[in-house]
């Protein structure tokens, strides 16, 4: 087994290579396999498993693509994600990339479908429509025929038709990778310093293109090596990171909070990889069924799906307490309409609960992290002066 | 000095004013006459189906652009960012929160009375969800309903969309209003309301259709943001709406007899210079100012996709009375926002072709990505296909801050300028 730093240099590798060079060449491998990229939030990859490919994760060109003709196709009120997306489309980055699924989270992400389909980028584009009703005779029944119209444009390009034993062997294999993943936080939350964020997102995001097996293994050796001590624990905040579930961070932002003295204990970095809050049935009959009743049943919380009944912003709540967090930093794309429209109902809750917060806004490709370290470093500061003198008064 | 000049008024105007004041008085005095308030939203909006449990809608989009117009809604989108709204998102919630938190007094001077039940009807826009979750939060006693509409990505409305929806209304839209309204559902009452609704949009549709002529009798954007009034707030579905639009019709017909051109604000158009298809919504803080830069140059707007938001007929969907909630389903994904990107191009070009306009023009909204995202992508592919001569200008809905009149004059000048250009050298040869 390599070492944890081999591990993270090669999940770095993988990560964040915006030709997509290692799914690129697992596909080569068969003419029988095929790549559907996928954007955020989130999408069972499983089912693209069963039909034989893989489902990478399209997330922005980030600070490492140029945006030259992206500028062309949106107008500067508009989040940064699709920019960096048109120009890794138009300059063929995509090549090869069988098709696309855009998921139901906002209007420019819908909109981005269009723009897909007018360039005739992939074999298909699809707009996958979430049911924002969830019962199964319902929504579920609409969103199994969203997932059927997915397997029969796969199928029209391998001629794949997944088998049940199939899905069942992909939904096990995704199970375990979100344990795995769990685990990974569960772990964290004691011992923050064994592995960074940053790190973390790092291990996380290659998972995106590569087959689950193989990140699978990555998985366990990583826990095999931060359940023992890695790293010098050092007095940092824990908080908890919330509004990014689309556009990501940059990676230096992520380092910069750490830096800034925070320990992020969690997070909605690439969410959709730890969507389902629990185990998807793998041994039943109808398993496209089971992927649909885990969305509706066993979704975790996000802007993208409408919550009336579940407020997010008390789940968000439970998760502080039960990562045991000092605090919560929301951290919003700029122009996100969904996520800046969630922040002041999180901001009040927290408030009403006694849980500390800041708020600030990022691009993907947001190069000075100056203010924003600052900021996070006076937060931190500001927490664990009021927690001495909390003790103090206690004393 | 410019005076404003007095124009006399038709008399659909008058009546559309009337209409709009007597459903303002029940709003205000609905609650002790108890009457059900249901808000809800434009695009994809079940007016007929709120109707048919004797409730009243309000529309908070409606009084955002209300506030627009009587230059109030800048206070309430300051005081929205108070307590945390950022200055990126949608003015329109902006300026409702911040109406609620001004004491919810309307457009008219007259508080608008609370909800009895949340109709979120999420069609074509996302942010409507963002918005009426916001609204639970500040109603928390409020019922919502959610009616679900799926998008047209695929080009087409399916037999599972419309099932899907006819189930939401069934088991989540309508138990929800039978129990705040305290009534059951009558599909007979419905489906009476729906022939008036049918009759309505028959007669819209032949409205938006008489800019064919040469010149335009009516300019079908800023105008027709009044035109759209009454069948998107609430009276489709109403004798009264019927009556509406065939003396508007009426009127239309007769400028077209004489050979009148559109009225503006300063009385009928004398020349017609340039026609011009206009993507997006208007500017609601400076209406007169924006309507204005073009009527003076002589530029009429003979379609625009803004005043299909609330239902699009020129495809052939009318409401179905036979089938009544299957109708209702369809009306929703019928509505312009709710088609995918090469649809809306594709309807552009229609509008370009059939209406024999000189231009393309988008106004772009800050506010509204449903609408703006894309629309440079849709541009590019309109101009490449047709060689029509595009222009893009951009501004707000409701925030005044980002209306720029001379950058948009500027902009417009060059944009005329070229039309006059391609005029002359088409002329010539």
């Amino acid at each position: 087994m390599e070492n944890i730093n081999q591990i993270i240099e090669m999940c770095q590798n993988i990560a964040f290579d915006i030709n997509y060079a290692y799914p690129k060449q697992w596909k080569k491998q068969s003419n029988k396999r095929v790549l559907v990229g996928y954007f955020p939030i989130y999408f069972p990859r499983e089912i693209v498993a069963a039909c034989n490919g893989i489902a990478i994760g399209i997330l922005g060109g980030g600070d490492y693509k140029e945006v030259v003709k992206g500028d062309a196709y949106y107008q500067s009120y508009i989040c940064h994600i699709p920019r960096g997306i048109i120009d890794l489309a138009l300059d063929g980055h995509f090549n090869e990339i069988d098709g696309f699924v855009f998921s139901s989270i906002c209007d420019v992400m819908r909109n981005l479908t269009g723009i897909f389909q007018i360039h005739n980028i992939g074999k298909f584009s699809k707009y996958l429509d979430y049911p924002q009703n969830f019962q199964s005779d319902i929504g579920g029944e609409f969103l199994r025929k969203e997932f059927e119209d997915i397997i029969n444009k796969i199928y029209l390009i391998n001629g794949i038709k997944p088998s049940v034993q199939d899905f069942n062997k992909s939904i096990a294999q995704y199970n375990y990778n979100r344990s795995l993943l769990f685990e990974i936080y569960d772990i964290r939350q004691e011992y923050p310093w064994r592995l960074s964020a940053s790190e973390l997102y790092t291990i996380i995001r290659a998972g995106l293109y590569m087959p689950v097996e193989e990140h699978n293994q990555v998985l366990e050796n990583i826990i095999k090596e931060i359940s023992k001590e890695r790293n010098n624990p050092v007095d940092n905040i824990k908080v908890i990171v919330w509004g990014a579930f689309c556009e990501q961070l940059p990676i230096n932002l992520i380092k910069s909070l750490e830096l800034s003295g925070c320990f992020v204990v969690d997070d909605d970095f690439i969410l959709g990889s730890r969507w389902i809050q629990g185990k998807v049935p793998e041994n039943t009959s109808d398993p496209l069924g089971a992927i649909v009743e885990s969305y509706l049943q066993m979704s975790t919380f996000s802007t993208s799906v409408y919550d009336v009944d579940n407020p997010k912003e008390k789940r968000l709540v439970e998760l502080v307490r039960k990562r045991k967090a000092d605090g919560v930093i929301f951290a919003a794309p700029s122009f996100c309409d969904p996520a800046l429209l969630d922040t002041p109902m999180c901001q009040k809750c927290c408030e009403e609960n006694n849980i500390r917060y800041i708020s600030f806004q990022y691009s993907e490709n947001t190069g000075q992290f100056k203010p924003i370290k600052e900021q996070v470093g006076a937060f931190a500061d500001s927490i664990k002066l009021w927690e001495d003198t909390t003790t103090l008064i206690k004393q | 000095m410019s005076t404003q000049k007095e124009v006399k008024k038709d008399k659909s105007m008058i009546l559309q004013k009337e209409m709009i004041a007597k459903q303002f008085h029940d709003l205000t005095t609905a609650k002790e006459k108890g009457k059900k308030v249901v808000y809800t939203f434009v695009p994809g909006n079940l007016s007929e189906l709120i109707l048919a449990f004797d409730m009243i809608p309000v529309y908070p989009e409606i009084n955002a652009l209300q506030s627009g117009m009587r230059k109030k809604s800048g206070g309430f989108i300051k005081d929205s960012e108070k307590i945390g709204y950022s200055e990126d998102i949608c003015t329109y919630v902006k300026c409702d929160i911040g109406m609620l938190l001004n004491g919810n007094i309307g457009p008219y001077d007259e508080k608008i009375p609370p909800p009895d039940l949340l109709l979120l009807s999420y069609t074509g826009c996302f942010t409507f969800m963002k918005w009426f979750e916001n609204l639970k939060r500040l109603y928390p006693d409020v019922p919502v309903a959610m009616l679900h509409t799926p998008y047209q990505e695929s080009g087409k409305i399916t037999e599972e969309m419309i099932n899907y929806m006819v189930k939401q209304l069934k088991e989540e839209v309508i138990p929800k209003m039978e129990k705040v309204s305290g009534k059951k559902f009558d599909e007979s009452k419905l489906k009476e309301i729906l022939k008036y609704s049918k009759e309505t949009q028959e007669l819209i549709n032949r409205i938006f259709e008489t800019p064919k002529n040469v010149p335009s009798p009516i300019d079908a954007y800023f105008a027709g943001v009044y035109y759209i009034g009454p069948i998107n707030t609430g009276f489709r579905g109403t004798p009264e709406c019927v009556e509406y639009y065939k003396l508007l019709l009426d009127e239309i017909n007769e400028r077209i007899k004489l050979g009148l051109g559109p009225v503006t604000p300063e009385g009928e158009m004398s020349e017609e210079k340039f026609r011009l298809v206009v993507e997006g919504p208007p500017n609601w803080t400076s209406f007169r100012e924006f309507w204005k830069l073009f009527y003076d140059m002589g530029a009429v707007i003979v379609a625009s996709t803004y005043t299909k938001v609330g239902g699009l007929y020129e495809l052939g969907f009318r409401h179905n009375p036979d089938k009544p909630l299957e109708s209702l389903a369809e009306y929703c994904m019928n509505c312009y926002t709710n088609f995918n990107l090469p649809q809306r191009i594709e309807i552009l070009k229609k509008y370009i072709l059939d209406f024999k306009a000189d231009g393309f023009l988008i106004h772009s909204v800050k506010s509204c990505n449903s609408f703006s995202a894309g629309q440079l992508g849709m541009m590019r592919k309109i101009e490449h296909d047709l060689g029509v001569p595009v222009g893009f200008i951009e501004s707000d809905l409701v925030d005044p801050r980002y209306f720029s009149y001379s950058n948009i004059k500027n902009r417009l000048e060059s944009f005329f300028q070229m039309l006059s250009q391609r005029k002359s050298i088409m002329n010539a040869n």
